[in-house]
């Protein structure tokens, strides 16, 4: 009974991992169809700037959820200002500066942090379930989970900005001709993706840790579910994520964790040429 | 516009510095110059494979080092196991390209879009570069080949003489080679892309749509494409592996896979010289740049990639050419003009 609670667990972080790390893309991507290929490196950001501020004094929690999702968000403006604003029609193109992007992040934080790994310890200790221990910090991950879909979920539905975004992503040029400024909903668009991003780094940073090139680690799943889910916000989100985290975790369980990712982009694959447009190219087709 | 290949002059032009080069240089340069000359040979060869692929067949595949290292390590795997080089080496082609098929099937079959694509082809190289840095036990080995994990595998044995498994190529012999393998590719390309086939690709990468209601299959096209370009890759990668006589999982990295592009994009989408052009100069450049110590290799390319992307959309040949052409016009034009304005006065 016990070892089953346990896996439902496991598997729940699983899920909530995947969205966890791919939500920010899928705002991107949902709104302007294009796919930030420095994505990795925001979540590298949002862990050194996690990190780097908790050795400087700060408590965790604040630097966790506040200073790692603002400082990554207008970063992610800035760079929708300076390089992606240029790009917009042209996808293949922001596909390739947003990698050269990646590679300059690498590359730059190398330069100043030097390609040394450093972390914090997981905070919040463990829960004892039967004869298990499971760390508490799990329970944060699926809670953070639930509580940004359903924030995104309720901000698109209910709010007037939600409409706007929602407008825009339907038919831009009409949403142009009843006065809305798309390239400014594009920057926002591109901030709050960014900022989440950078939520998911401060959070995953207690666990991996932070190291230049650790985006690498990241940016396989979350792409992978991204593509998978289509162009939907939170309905490919989640449908992605439950599919892909469910295989990824059951993989591990059998074979340990470095077939997982192969799992997953062999799922992926094999889904994509049946359903080409992602899951919700076809399924949930209406939902967000 | 009918244009064949017999009567372009470039082809010509570059067809004769490629024999010129081969067959005078082990008699001009000294040993260092020839071995770092080979090494600018081998990535060019790469850098055709995706200058194929994406400029002729409009695929843009941001994974061209997982062909690149997935050829590498079947040449290091196979020749290691058989004791000679000539039936890797093939297989180095042959692997790849049949991988690359199968990936294309999936890919182009499911008519992905340009992002998917692009995505698809990125995760794949990660997860051989995952995948290759995981086998460092003893337990990871093909026969008598340890994959080695990221320690990489030594000793992979040098190309020898096809037939002959002890007469192997001095660096001056394996130089000559490589030049005459990276000529043979550049005139295969260009048979190719003369061909009808390669006149359908083109006509795909313009317009898919119109190319399929003319009754071309253009998955299939898609697919074959890939597998010419992915084999090309390989055999660079096996070159690369029998060049350097060791191999690690960097063969696999994002680093290699972004020089691939950028070397396109700075040659010129489109254009087979520019990206061969790119790679002598680029290296060149991070040589130069890389013995200062100051940035980082990564960062550089970065920098390169995005400012290309930015400020030079075109790359630097067809750039060249259309600065070339408009300072023709423009002198024409003046010409013209003031010829016009001596014709006016004297009518007056």
């Amino acid at each position: 009974m016990d070892y089953v609670l346990i896996i439902v667990i496991e598997m729940l972080r699983a899920i909530s991992w995947l969205v966890l790390l791919a939500s920010g893309l899928a705002i991107i991507f949902g709104m302007m169809r294009v796919i930030n290929f420095a994505h990795g490196e925001f979540l590298m950001l949002g862990g050194y700037i996690t990190i780097m501020s908790h050795n400087a004094g700060v408590n965790l929690w604040i630097a966790m959820l506040v200073l790692a999702p603002l400082c990554v968000g207008i970063f992610g403006i800035l760079v929708e200002r300076f390089i992606i604003r240029f790009l917009y029609g042209r996808i293949l193109d922001s596909l390739l500066a947003t990698w050269g992007l990646s590679l300059l992040m690498v590359g730059g934080v190398t330069l100043v942090f030097g390609n040394t790994v450093q972390g914090v310890s997981t905070p919040l200790g463990g829960v004892s379930i039967g004869a298990y221990q499971v760390p508490f910090y799990n329970f944060v991950l699926i809670g953070f989970a639930a509580v940004l879909m359903l924030a995104i979920w309720s901000v698109l539905k209910f709010t007037k900005a939600g409409l706007i975004a929602r407008a825009t992503m339907q038919n831009p040029d009409m949403a142009e001709t009843l006065g809305i400024r798309t390239s400014w909903v594009y920057m926002a668009t591109f901030g709050i993706g960014s900022a989440v991003t950078g939520l998911a780094g401060g959070l995953l940073a207690p666990l991996t840790g932070v190291v230049p090139s650790m985006g690498v680690n990241f940016v396989g799943q979350s792409f992978i579910t991204v593509i998978t889910g289509g162009a939907s916000m939170i309905a490919g989100t989640l449908s992605a994520s439950t599919l892909l985290g469910t295989i990824s975790q059951g993989m591990t369980f059998l074979t340990g964790p470095v077939y997982g990712d192969a799992a997953l982009l062999l799922t992926a694959l094999v889904l994509l040429r049946v359903l080409p447009q992602g899951i919700t190219g076809r399924i949930f087709k209406k939902s967000l | 516009m009918e244009k064949t290949l017999a009567k372009d002059i470039g082809f010509w032009v570059m067809l004769g510095i490629g024999l010129a080069v081969m067959f005078i240089g082990p008699m001009v340069w000294g040993l260092f110059e020839i071995m770092q000359i080979t090494q600018y040979v081998v990535l060019s060869v790469y850098a055709l494979s995706l200058a194929y692929i994406w400029g002729f067949g409009g695929i843009l595949s941001f994974g061209q080092a997982a062909f690149f290292g997935l050829g590498a390590y079947t040449f290091a795997v196979a020749s290691i196991n058989i004791g000679e080089t000539t039936v890797p080496f093939a297989l180095s082609f042959l692997l790849p390209a049949a991988f690359g098929a199968a990936l294309g099937y999936f890919m182009f079959y499911g008519r992905l879009s340009d992002v998917y694509l692009g995505v698809v082809t990125m995760v794949v190289t990660l997860i051989f570069w995952k995948l290759i840095n995981h086998t460092a036990g003893p337990e990871y080995s093909i026969g008598a080949a340890r994959l080695g994990g990221f320690n990489g595998i030594p000793s992979i044995p040098i190309l020898n003489v096809p037939g002959d498994a002890k007469a192997w190529l001095d660096p001056a012999q394996m130089f000559q080679a490589f030049m005459g393998i990276l000529i043979i590719v550049y005139l295969c390309l260009r048979l190719i892309i003369a061909s009808d086939f390669g006149r359908v690709s083109v006509g795909i990468r313009e317009n898919e749509t119109r190319a399929s209601l003319l009754g071309y299959d253009i998955r299939r096209h898609k697919v074959i494409i890939f597998a010419i370009g992915s084999g090309i890759a390989g055999m660079s990668g096996a070159m690369w592996a029998t060049y350097q006589t060791f191999i690690d999982p960097n063969a696999f990295s994002m680093e290699m896979s972004a020089k691939a592009l950028v070397w396109v994009m700075a040659g010129g989408v489109g254009t087979l010289a520019g990206p061969i052009l790119a790679v002598i100069l680029l290296q060149w450049l991070s040589l130069k740049l890389g013995t200062m110590h100051i940035l980082n290799n990564y960062f550089i390319l970065g920098a390169i990639l995005m400012g290309l992307v930015l400020l030079l959309p075109r790359g630097l040949l067809p750039s060249l050419r259309l600065l070339a052409e408009r300072l023709w016009h423009l002198g024409r034009q003046k010409m013209d003009a003031s010829a016009a304005s001596r014709k006016a006065t004297s009518d007056v």
